[in-house]
């Protein structure tokens, strides 16, 4: 089906539902280079005028990757609820953009079409909404999750403590777990990337911070961020492993979960038996997702459809597996996909925006590489307006400089300047263990003095 | 009113003694919640290092003329990519040759061994820096196997990949790609050399070896050149290169 619209008597056509969302996506490098962005400013503009004519029932008929060659499709199709949609079934996308921002829509309304909504249709709709819009519409939303502890409550803001080292030794992530730890840092998770994908690394790096955990009786959970298939072994060897989380990166299209090692079937296999070890106390969210726009085109496997709206379609993955968290590493990918500050900025609040409306516990990796053009202060600049949107977390890295990836993201500091500036507590049960510990005070404010005192408690104790 | 309180915070903080253990940043201390001005503008400077790196240009005279040394002719070639902004953006262009390029490559066309390709990839520095020393290191190591060696070519704005096309023109039987790595915070002068085997365009990652880190600080000029001359043997023995060209002596890798 095309669609079209007419600009001071000229009519601009789209020839189908996917050309129509490519044209109208805000401009990023990787739309360019996969040759699907629009021409020019007023295609642009036209594409989102049309788009906001388009009715959401069409997304249901038009579908931008076919059913029959894509399991993530089919996955979308086969799960929509037909009930919830009814509800939202007479707007168009642009009704739906000022449906979401009216005041009478509250956090309930919202939460109420969630099962109705389709990743494309939310990508639709983020396309004609401003950054502030994004911002809106995602506070409205709040999507809590458990295991050890709670994450997504309102007025509360958690960060995963990002651990890594080259080599993966034990002693230099415990040095940074610790550091991390007394700043307030770690409640969405202690999340490694290992520098290699052995099983038997993995597994000691599980086990230290198990022993980390239980010694100081502290409610958060680990992950090693290994691939699906080495997780799955570990737990499949041995019913006492100390997995908490199953972690995955997840694309928007078959071809591309084919290109990370991954099908539906394992991501099931593995949280069906994540689950059966049965390690949260309060709380049976076992998985954790990352995703990022550009990376259906990085393994050719975009089908024509743009960066934005496949970064929405692995969503669809995420909530069939209710993980504890997802978070998009968005800048990670390179300027060939998101050029700059002001495009990284802007994907992240759509990646927040599309998630959050399908009812995922939303976190960013908010990051650059050295060969973007972006430095820190663009990241300042992010992470507040993720912070007023109600992300659920961000990244916790000593210094913000990751020395084993080799790229730069939020440090211990900044998640604690962001707690401070908009009045956010990190997860209850673990603001109570910082409490207990010394490490806050009752205002939640890090203590000056107790530092020292803490460093030997836990660094005799355990490092040497 | 009093003068305000100037309330040093401890450079390296009261977390130093973990230091010892990580190259992180970590026991960098705050003021308030914030890091404190030294530890601030230290990574500042070492992320203007790394971009500095990013936009540096190839010294091809001053590198052609310590070329000299290895008695090979030096041809200096140029991608499709126009500049540096349109570089980053299409890293297809930075894939192929310009046509005046590929022009120039015919007229050297030959039967050789190894065609060693010089390219500033993310990090003109880096081969500016270390290119020379690795090539001193590597370059008797071919000599001494008789092995014949293509012109060496300079490549302005390239990727890994254009390797592929130079060398096919070059009608060489190996490959081998110095190219500069993407700048990290701690180092943005590391080189990164990619073999392939029967080099020819369309070819992928899978069918490439690769040694990444070479520089001074990181894997050495000697052992990088002897790990390198290890795998192009080997290529030559087993003719391919790429994940079917193990590293059975354990030479590759950390």
């Amino acid at each position: 089906m095309s669609y079209q619209t007419t600009i001071g008597g000229k009519v601009c056509r789209f020839d189908d539902l996917k050309t129509l969302l490519a044209k109208a996506s805000p401009f990023r490098t990787g739309d360019a280079l996969a040759g699907l962005c629009a021409e020019s400013y007023e295609e642009r503009v036209a594409a989102q005028i049309a788009l906001a004519d388009v009715s959401l029932k069409v997304f249901l008929t038009e579908l931008v990757i076919p059913y029959e060659s894509d399991e993530v499709t089919r996955l979308i199709v086969d799960n929509h609820n037909v009930a919830a949609f009814s509800l939202i079934s007479h707007l168009t996308v642009g009704e739906l953009r000022d449906w979401l921002l009216m005041d009478e829509t509250t956090t309930s309304t919202v939460k109420s079409i969630e099962a109705g909504l389709t990743p494309e249709m939310v990508a639709a709709v983020s396309k004609i909404m401003r950054n502030q819009d994004l911002i809106a519409v995602a506070k409205k939303c709040e999507v809590v999750t458990k295991f050890r502890n709670t994450i997504g409550l309102k007025g509360h803001f958690a960060t995963r403590l990002q651990p890594n080292h080259p080599t993966d030794d034990p002693k230099g992530v415990a040095a940074s777990i610790i550091e991390g730890l007394l700043y307030g840092s770690g409640d969405a998770c202690i999340g490694i990337n290992p520098a290699t994908d052995s099983p038997s690394h993995v597994m000691s790096l599980l086990r230290m911070i198990d022993q980390l955990r239980q010694q100081f009786d502290i409610p958060i959970q680990s992950c090693v961020l290994s691939h699906i298939t080495t997780t799955l072994e570990l737990i499949n060897k041995n019913k006492e492993a100390p997995v908490d989380l199953c972690f995955q990166s997840i694309g928007g299209s078959e071809l591309t979960n084919t290109s990370f090692g991954i099908s539906l079937a394992l991501i099931e296999e593995a949280y069906l038996a994540t689950l059966s070890l049965n390690r949260g106390t309060i709380g049976e969210n076992v998985m954790y997702f990352e995703t990022g726009q550009g990376s259906a085109l990085s393994a050719n496997a975009h089908h024509g459809v743009d960066q934005q709206t496949c970064e929405a379609r692995a969503y669809a993955i995420a909530r069939k597996f209710k993980p504890l968290l997802v978070n998009s590493v968005v800048g990670f990918i390179g300027p060939e996909y998101l050029y700059d500050g002001k495009q990284i900025i802007r994907a992240a609040l759509e990646d927040h925006f599309c998630a959050k409306l399908l009812g995922l516990p939303m976190g960013v990796d908010v990051c650059y590489t050295n060969h973007a053009e972006a430095d820190q202060d663009d990241m300042d600049n992010l992470m507040t307006l993720l912070g007023v949107a109600g992300c659920n977390f961000i990244m916790g890295i000593p210094g913000s400089d990751d020395i084993m990836l080799n790229y730069q993201s939020t440090s211990f500091h900044d998640a604690l300047y962001l707690r401070k500036v908009l009045g956010l507590k990190a997860a209850p049960e673990f603001e109570a263990w910082l409490t207990k510990q010394g490490i806050v005070d009752a205002k939640g404010q890090l203590t000056s003095t107790n530092q020292v005192d803490l460093y030997n408690h836990f660094g005799s104790l355990w490092i040497k | 009113m009093d003068k305000v309180i100037k309330d040093m915070p401890n450079a390296d903080g009261p977390l130093n003694p973990l230091k010892e253990f990580t190259a992180a940043r970590i026991g960098i201390g705050r003021t308030g919640t914030s890091i404190p001005t030294k530890q601030s503008l230290a990574f500042k400077l070492a992320h203007a290092h790394a971009r500095d790196a990013v936009y540096s240009r190839l010294s091809i005279d001053l590198l052609s003329e310590n070329i000299k040394q290895f008695n090979l002719p030096v041809i200096v070639l140029h991608s499709k990519a126009g500049d540096r902004a349109e570089y980053l953006q299409r890293p297809d262009l930075g894939r192929k040759l310009k046509k005046s390029s590929v022009n120039q490559l015919k007229e050297h066309a030959s039967d050789y061994d190894v065609s060693i390709i010089i390219a500033d990839g993310l990090s003109a520095s880096a081969i500016n820096e270390n290119v020379i020393g690795l090539l001193h290191a590597l370059i008797p190591l071919f000599m001494a196997a008789k092995l014949k060696l293509a012109p060496i070519c300079f490549v302005e704005q390239g990727r890994v990949a254009v390797s592929d096309k130079i060398a096919h023109l070059l009608s060489a039987k190996l490959s081998i790609i110095l190219i500069g790595e993407r700048p990290g915070l701690s180092s943005a002068d590391s080189i990164g050399a990619y073999l392939t085997y029967d080099p020819k365009p369309g070819l992928t990652d899978e069918s490439r070896n690769c040694i990444s880190n070479i520089r001074p600080q990181g894997l050495p000029f000697k052992p990088a050149a002897e790990k390198i001359f290890y795998l192009v043997q080997e290529a030559f023995r087993m003719r391919l290169s790429g994940v079917g060209l193990k590293d059975n002596q354990g030479l590759i890798g950390h």
